[in-house]
């Protein structure tokens, strides 16, 4: 697994507010917890950017070593790893992925 | 690789989370888990690393059998 991959990855999620890593897309999700997730951020209203592992083998591996996450789907904010669909769905529930995403949708 | 059974998924966290109380059941269909683990050596951890250790303790298994597993982490007598 080439180091690049690594890099691209880092460079994608620190040069975009909201990353989801995930199968399928967001119109088209793949799996139900890359679905679910997709509907936490829809409900908070917050633009994102999606990446469908299932198109590229390397992205789908080296987003795993990146983080040191074992599944997909993976939600990045700010360029810090926040979890898969368990953390994002408890944050949401608890008011804490609304308060980390209340500064993306003032500006 | 065969289905983990909910007790081999519980036996493996607390091999590796000596004090971890791991309830973990099966649902909609057989390879989707919910596992709720309490243990002392999460507290002032984020969340992500109390999972990593949980995925960590759970090792092969986690990859190969378990397709998905709903997972949540709290320490003792949190709420």
């Amino acid at each position: 697994m080439s180091e690049g991959i690594l890099d691209k990855i880092d460079q994608l999620v620190k040069s975009k507010d909201v990353v989801l890593f995930m199968k399928g897309t967001p119109e088209m999700p793949q799996c139900g917890f890359s679905q679910q997730v997709v509907q936490v951020l829809n409900v908070h209203g917050v633009a994102f950017t999606a990446v469908n592992i299932l198109l590229d083998p390397e992205v789908r591996q080296g987003i795993k070593d990146y983080s040191n996450w074992p599944t997909i789907p993976q939600l990045y904010i700010k360029g810090e790893f926040i979890g898969g669909c368990d953390i994002v769905t408890e944050m949401h529930g608890n008011g804490e992925l609304a308060a980390l995403l209340a500064p993306l949708l003032a500006s | 690789m065969t289905i983990p059974t909910p007790d081999e998924l519980r036996t493996l966290v607390q091999a590796h989370i000596a004090d971890a109380e791991v309830d973990v059941r099966l649902y909609s269909g057989d390879d989707h888990f919910e596992m709720v683990v309490t243990s002392a050596l999460f507290v002032g951890k984020s969340r992500v690393a109390q999972h990593q250790m949980v995925y960590a303790a759970l090792g092969d298994h986690m990859r190969a059998a378990v397709h998905a597993l709903a997972l949540k982490t709290s320490v003792p007598n949190e709420n």
